[in-house]
């Protein structure tokens, strides 16, 4: 028979389990520790979660002590902006930080560890600056 | 009817009409159990593409025939009758020859025998069975929740009820901020309630709506007057033999004569359960609808397709269609989920709400703000695509936004102009001066002052307008809010060609707006905007939220205008306001605690010691601020620092505030040879009187005992020299980048009136400098005689803006370490959400 619900995915990706939407302010971050650094798992206005390194591409400044606007946070380092869903830095500034999928069951909220891009931050001018 | 109950041991089979009524040996029989909405639109369904073809009977719960439950909500609010919203009458269902047993619900299925039985005992057997069972309010398991009074929103039983109540006259409360929640408060409130709604989230129909949206609904709901509380959690609900009242986690208590919970619900698939069917949060369901048992399909809120439930009618009627096809004997299409959108059934308030808003790469807002006709309006667009669209009050053109959602239409050709509409954009739709150029003349373009296109055309060729501010002085148009000016603007670029140059306009405070710091600010205090959402609305922010430059200015502002009455906002603070503490190049923090006036003690400086070696902080330096910073601090340390520091009497510094930094004094005439007055003493008064103030920037003062000023009172905001015959104020000194000296602003007699002046002082600053001023650009902006005017000249002024400073400062001095260290305040700032690995 046609199968009922079919849980592909779930074979190839870890889910782990970190906390609930609720544990995240509003417009505000929490940050989980992992052995690949710390992650820093955002919630938007619309209660969407999206998880980078805790690491600007700029200086390593910590991007949960930012500021949460639209899909974006403000580095509170040097005031980058970064795109909460890829890591990238908006222009005028360049670089990227990595990204780890989330996914939002009911109000649990879950990371693919295993599929992380993580870099470690790096500015593509390539001046030297980590 | 036949009434005789069976017992538990085998079924009795009944032989009533319902088996003596088959047509021909060769009928299949299909059984529905729940004669609700997606059931019914199943049988429906299942008549026209195959009449017939079944033996059918129904099975429902409640008392009557099928009705349109989503109706339920203008039958309370007394806009229609029941008789209105029945969707199948008795006699259609005899018409069709469906065998209907109302009143009647099935308690149990036996797959191997194909039979089910229901409360009265009754069996029948089936060929197919379907499920269409729905889903029951979720009742909070909060102490109180059995109690009677206490009612859910599902069916007419609940309508009975509540209207029941009504009669009476009274409380109610509703919880639940949503969908249901707020309908039903309409209905009780129309009907001579008093409501109060409560809702967990801090905006309402936080699913459907974002903050903007919600908080334009609450104040309509406001406004008729329904109460609203939102981030309120409910704790109890009180009453021996019934309700009396509803108990928040904060202690608020909140009488009650009946509650409605409007929680959410729960698909009602124990049945399925029982049965041994695969079952999630629903009764599980593969793309044609049928369940892990071939025979059996369920259709409706009871089932769970794709890991997903739903709560809305149009994905049921989509699975509907797509089952009465199958048992009808087609192929049939196959089910793969929904796009919806939702429509708040509130007469006179238009919200619409469709899509997701769960953006990622590359997501788009574009958002229109009408604040004269109280109108929002947020679209989500990516990849040329509408993705999510959000309107309130102006709901006209949510079927059309639907469609392109739904049929994934590349919109970016409309990209500019859709936001205002299905048909605004015309046949150049990509270029908004085209657009404007084909709206009609009696197109209305300032909603303010009610001025139409043809107006402004006439009044640009007639008399030869050729700027923005003429064709205000002329017509009135964008004279008001100013909303409209870019439209204007548009007009005069559209009818003068190459003849218009856009005028210089004021600085913009940010991207998000296109309105001053300055303008900002006087509406706040002239129109009373008391939330960031309402200034986002009244002055038309171009962002769903604002960004990370408006924010922490608006919350100052809201909070410099509003103390005692608004909220602080802390995610829209700068980080280091809102932990306390600074933050260093490496991400740990620094700690200041405060030293009154410079002074310290044995005890205390033993108690930074000991912090010192307790957490091993690895740098202790004396400030220019007279006093001592801890450097280094882990952020999860930094509550369990504050909670030694507080047990020794200190309290924050406010190193990390735009607010009072530090009162800088020299010892003065308690030791100096040189002194004329205590100026020590002085300072520590002056810091108890301004400490935790917030101000658009930080603020320093200093005190020096003679004009020799060691404490360097004359390069501070305002810095105090003491003289013989008293003290002089100097005021908009800075260090720094730009050294500026002090003006000189008073000599005065007495300690009291220098305590008078810098609280006027600090007022004059915090309401009248823009976000990120200090006092000497502002100063020098304003000018020192502004300053005299209102300060010197001016007693009464002075006066008042004292009492304000100490007003607003009743709400300031709260010691935000101890909050955090002993309270447990924003705990969440200070822990890991989790470690794994
Ligand atoms: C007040 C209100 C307003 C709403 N407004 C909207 C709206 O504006 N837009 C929208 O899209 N949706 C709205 N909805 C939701 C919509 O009504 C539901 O999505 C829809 O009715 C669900 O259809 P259903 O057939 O799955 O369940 P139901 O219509 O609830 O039908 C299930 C039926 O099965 C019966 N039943 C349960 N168990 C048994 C059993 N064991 N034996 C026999 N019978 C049983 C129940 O009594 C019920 O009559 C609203 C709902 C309510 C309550
Ligand atoms: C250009 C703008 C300035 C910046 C960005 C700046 C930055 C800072 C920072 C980050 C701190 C806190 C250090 C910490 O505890 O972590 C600090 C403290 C201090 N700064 Fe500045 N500063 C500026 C201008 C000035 C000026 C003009 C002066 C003096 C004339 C000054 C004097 C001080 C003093 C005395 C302290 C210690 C304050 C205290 O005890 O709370 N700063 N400054
Ligand atoms: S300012 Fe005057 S009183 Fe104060 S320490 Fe210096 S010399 Fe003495
Ligand atoms: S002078 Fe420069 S380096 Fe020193 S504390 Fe101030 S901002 Fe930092
Ligand atoms: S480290 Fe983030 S902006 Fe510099």
């Amino acid at each position: 028979m046609d199968s009922i619900i079919t849980e592909a995915t779930a074979l190839e990706t870890v889910w782990t389990l970190v906390g609930s939407v609720d544990d995240i302010p509003v417009l505000g971050s929490r940050v989980v520790r992992t052995p690949q650094g710390d992650i820093a798992l955002f919630r938007t206005a619309a209660d969407e979660v999206f998880a980078l390194e805790d690491s600007c591409p700029h200086k390593n400044g910590p991007l949960s002590q930012g500021i949460v606007h639209g899909h974006r946070v403000t580095c509170p380092l040097h005031n980058w902006v970064i795109e909460l869903a890829t890591g990238e830095a908006v222009a005028p500034d360049e670089g990227r930080t990595g990204h780890v999928p989330v996914r939002v069951e009911g109000r649990s909220v879950a990371l693919a560890l295993g599929e992380a891009k993580l870099s470690r931050g790096g500015c593509r001018k390539a001046c030297g600056h980590v | 009817m036949d009434m005789h109950l069976s017992s538990n041991n085998g079924p009795v089979v009944d032989r009533n009409e319902a088996e003596q009524r088959i047509a021909g040996p060769a009928k299949e029989r299909l059984v529905v159990v729940g004669n609700g909405m997606a059931g019914m639109k199943t049988v429906e369904e299942l008549l026209a593409k195959a009449p017939g073809r079944y033996e059918i009977t129904v099975f429902g719960a409640e008392p009557h025939p099928n009705y349109n439950r989503i109706m339920l909500s203008p039958v309370l609010a007394g806009e229609k009758t029941f008789d209105q919203i029945v969707l199948n009458s008795r006699e259609w269902y005899d018409a069709n020859g469906i065998t209907l047993l109302t009143g009647e619900p099935v308690e149990g299925i036996d797959r191997a025998a194909k039979t089910v039985v229901s409360q009265s005992g009754r069996v029948v057997s089936y060929d197919r069975l379907l499920l269409a069972t729905g889903s029951m309010p979720f009742i909070i398991p909060v102490p109180g929740a059995t109690l009677p009074g206490v009612i859910g929103f599902r069916d007419l039983a609940d309508v009975d009820a509540m209207l029941e109540a009504a009669a009476r006259g009274g409380r109610a409360v509703v919880i639940g901020g949503g969908l249901l929640g707020l309908e039903a408060a309409n209905g009780l409130r129309v009907k001579g309630m008093d409501v109060t709604v409560i809702h967990l989230m801090p905006t309402l129909m936080e699913r459907q709506l974002d903050p903007s949206a919600g908080t334009l609904l609450q104040r309509e709901l406001e406004r008729r007057g329904i109460e609203v509380l939102t981030g309120a959690d409910t704790a109890e609900i009180l009453g021996d033999e019934r309700v009396t009242a509803v108990r928040l986690k904060d202690g608020r208590e909140l009488p009650a004569d009946i509650v409605v919970m409007a929680v959410g619900i729960r698909p009602n698939m124990a049945l399925g359960k029982l049965a041994g069917l695969d079952c999630g949060r629903g009764i599980r369901v593969d793309d044609q609808m049928r369940t892990s048992d071939p025979s059996i399909f369920a259709v409706g809120e009871c089932v769970e397709h794709r890991g997903v439930t739903w709560g809305l009618v149009a994905p049921l009627f989509e699975m509907a269609k797509v089952l009465a096809d199958r048992l009808a004997g087609g192929e049939g299409g196959a089910y793969t989920g929904s796009v919806t959108s939702t429509k708040l059934k509130v007469t006179g308030v238009d919200v619409f709400s469709a899509g997701d808003f769960s953006g990622g790469e590359g997501t788009e807002d574009i958002v229109f703000r009408d604040a004269a006709r109280g109108v929002y309006k947020r679209l989500v667009l990516k990849d040329g695509k509408l993705l999510g669209a959000v309107l309130y009050g102006d709901t006209k053109d949510g079927a059309w936004y639907f469609s392109l959602l739904k049929d994934g239409a590349d919109v970016s050709a409309e990209r500019e102009t859709m936001i205002f509409g299905q048909g605004f954009g015309g046949a150049d739709a990509g270029d908004p001066n085209a657009a404007i150029a084909a709206l009609p003349d009696s197109a209305e373009i300032c909603g303010c002052n009610g001025v139409c296109k043809g107006t402004i055309v006439k009044a640009i060729t007639d008399k030869g307008l050729t700027s923005l501010d003429e064709v205000k002085a002329h017509t009135k148009a964008s004279a008001s809010c100013g909303g409209c000016a870019g439209t204007v603007e548009r007009l005069l670029a559209v009818t003068l060609g190459d003849g218009f140059t856009a005028a210089p306009t004021v600085k913009p405070m940010c991207k998000c707006t296109h309105h001053s710091h300055d303008a900002v600010r006087a509406a706040i205090v002239d129109r009373g905007l008391k939330s960031m959402a309402d200034v986002f609305q009244a002055m038309e922010w171009t962002t769903p939220d604002g960004c990370a430059s408006c924010r922490p200015a608006l919350n100052y502002y809201l909070l410099c205008a509003w103390p005692g009455e608004y909220t602080d906002d802390y995610q829209s603070r700068y980080i280091n306001e809102r932990v306390h503490a600074n933050i260093q190049k490496d991400g740990t923090y620094s700690v200041v605690p405060r030293m009154w006036g410079g002074l310290t003690t044995a005890s205390e400086l033993r108690a930074i010691a000991d912090v010192v070696d307790k957490f091993a902080i690895p740098t202790v330096k004396v400030t220019g601020g007279q006093r001592i910073d801890l450097f280094g601090v882990k952020k999860e340390d930094l509550p369990a620092v504050w909670a030694d520091l507080n047990a020794a009497g200190m309290v924050s510094g406010h190193a990390y505030a735009k607010g009072l930094r530090t009162v800088k004094t020299c010892v003065g005439s308690e030791w100096c040879r040189f002194g004329t007055q205590d100026s020590t003493g002085l300072g520590v008064k002056l810091e108890r009187m301004t400490w935790g103030t917030w101000t658009p920037h930080k603020v320093k003062l200093a005190v020096s005992g003679c004009p020799r000023n060691c404490a360097e009172a004359t390069i501070k905001d305002l810095g105090v020299v003491c003289i013989d015959s008293g003290y002089e104020l100097h005021v908009g000194g800075n260090g720094g980048l730009h050294v500026r000296a002090c003006d000189l602003l008073v000599r005065v007699a007495t300690e009291e009136e220098v305590l008078e002046y810098t609280g006027a002082f600090m007022q004059l600053y915090r309401e009248e400098a823009r976000y990120l001023e200090r006092t000497a650009p502002w100063v020098e902006r304003v000018g020192l005689d502004h300053i005299k005017a209102a300060l010197v000249e001016d007693p009464e002024r002075r006066r008042d803006l004292n009492a304000r400073f100490l007003f607003s400062q009743t709400f300031s001095q709260d010691d935000p370490w101890a909050e955090r260290a002993a309270k447990g305040v924003d705990r969440h700032e200070f822990n890991l959400l989790a470690e794994v690995g």
